[in-house]
């Protein structure tokens, strides 16, 4: 592993993303427009102070989820990460390079998100307004890296699209946000249990209640599981391919 | 293996998808010389350059690149490798591809100029790849495989749909390149490629058919070209078997 070698590779991620406006519009602009969308649809401030804290770590986990399939699956298809297997470049060089880029953009995607939610739309925060931002990194931090996981068993960029349901959805049911876990049945409470999901949730729900309990655990296993994703994706990063 | 010799290849064999692809390749790459891999589409040719720069899972046999298995770490800074599709990142300008490649062999930033200079996209290093011209986008890629001077460069159909004028001048370089000691191993479906070449590989069907010079392969079968040459050798290896 290099730390050259990772910033490069964070830098070049950084510089397709300049050269793609659209997408940086989407990206940083996209979570703010849903959550007014749904503050208005809820219509009470009260159950948008429920619902909207769990979104500020759902939308950058899910879209960073999306986009780092795509864009690593293309990697593989279009022969660049053959090349760069070929050079000097590490695996976690390569990982890591995307995870620092995706990381830096979510934390603009999520300061533009929490700034709407707190200051336009009138979210209560009880805890820190840059905690809340920092978890929510995080929580984008996991969806990029369970993207590069799993873009690995993508053939197509269909497929990868397909992932989202398959790995998205079932967290985002069982984490909390429509029915509170501890009210499932019991095998649905240890499933959600199992989701990383599900704490990340937990964690930014914490903060915006103002409370810090099973912080510091739910910030733990977020971060292990990301880490745990990030490895799962170097092992499915191969030099040699058949 | 002598110090002639930029690869050698023993035994090879790749199956893909339960099919033999190559099928027991012997062969020795001569350093400095420019030698042509040619063949049908089909034939194996990407193959046996996955195998030779180190990404392709191989089921028998081994290949020695510079006196290391192919794809051994030391081996990622010297040797230089162009696939048969233009590998760059589209959404990224002309320089910008090469900087970034240059960053991860840990090349003098000055090799950035010097490559898109040596394969003649000065001026347009601000471009994007993606509103490149098909062959503009395979000199991109080439130049990625110039980067840093490595000892074998490598490089899959590198002419494929470029103007006679540019081809030409791609052979120079690649001779010029040769005359600095370079080793090269040049693909093509192209026989008329054969010519430009010091050595000819020709394969077919996963099997080595020929590997010497132009002339002896001319010598052997009485044929005025590589193309007629090719024919008779396969038409022979028909009547053999």
């Amino acid at each position: 592993m290099s730390g050259a070698r990772t910033w490069a590779t964070a830098r070049r991620v950084l510089q397709q993303l300049g050269h793609d406006r659209r997408t940086v519009a989407l990206l940083v602009l996209f979570p703010s427009v849903l959550m007014v969308l749904l503050r208005y649809v809820l219509d009470q401030p009260e159950r948008f102070d429920r619902t909207g804290p769990a979104l500020i770590g759902i939308f950058p986990f899910t879209i960073m989820f999306l986009v780092t399939s795509v864009v690593t699956l293309r990697e593989r298809r279009d022969g660049t990460l053959e090349r760069l297997m070929t050079m000097p470049l590490g695996r976690l060089d390569f990982l890591l390079g995307y995870a620092l880029a995706f990381g830096l953009t979510a934390l603009l995607q999520v300061g533009v998100v929490v700034l709407v939610t707190v200051a336009g739309l009138g979210l209560e925060v009880g805890g820190s307004v840059g905690l809340l931002v920092l978890v929510a990194a995080l929580d984008a931090l996991l969806g990029t890296a369970l993207g590069l996981f799993t873009s690995a068993f993508a053939r197509s960029e269909f497929q990868a699209v397909q992932f989202m349901p398959l790995v998205v959805m079932p967290q985002v049911f069982l984490c909390g946000l429509f029915v509170p876990r501890e009210a499932m049945t019991p095998v649905l409470e240890a499933v959600s249990n199992v989701f990383p999901l599900s704490y990340a949730v937990e964690a930014v729900a914490a903060i915006a209640a103002g409370t810090d309990q099973n912080l510091v655990r739910d910030l733990g296993i977020v971060a292990a599981a990301a880490l745990l994703a990030l490895g799962l994706g170097a092992v499915t990063l191969r030099r040699k391919t058949a | 293996m002598d110090n002639l010799s930029a690869t050698e290849v023993r035994g090879l064999r790749v199956t893909r998808g339960g099919r033999e692809v190559l099928s027991g390749i012997d062969a020795q790459i001569r350093a400095g010389r420019i030698t042509g891999l040619l063949g049908p589409s089909g034939s194996g040719k990407s193959t046996l350059i996955r195998a030779i720069v180190g990404v392709q899972r191989i089921s028998a046999g081994s290949v020695t690149v510079l006196g290391h298995p192919a794809g051994a770490a030391v081996l990622r800074t010297q040797v230089g490798y162009a696939g048969q599709t233009a590998a760059v990142y589209p959404d990224l300008s002309v320089a910008e591809n090469l900087r970034y490649f240059a960053a991860v062999r840990g090349d003098d930033p000055a090799e950035v100029q010097r490559v898109i200079d040596l394969v003649g996209l000065g001026g347009r290093e601000k471009q994007l790849a993606s509103r490149l011209s098909g062959g503009q986008l395979s000199r991109v890629s080439l130049a990625v495989a110039l980067l840093g001077r490595s000892r074998l460069i490598v490089l899959d159909e590198p002419t494929v749909g470029l103007d006679p004028v540019l081809r030409a001048e791609l052979w120079e370089l690649f001779h010029r390149l040769a005359g600095q000691g370079v080793s090269l191993l040049v693909s093509s479906h192209a026989m008329d490629e054969a010519e430009r070449c010091d050595e000819l590989m020709l394969l077919r069907e996963g099997r080595l058919l020929f590997h010497d010079t132009l002339a002896r392969l001319l010598e052997r079968t009485g044929e005025p070209d590589a193309e007629r040459g090719f024919i008779s050798l396969v038409g022979n290896m028909e009547v053999a078997a």
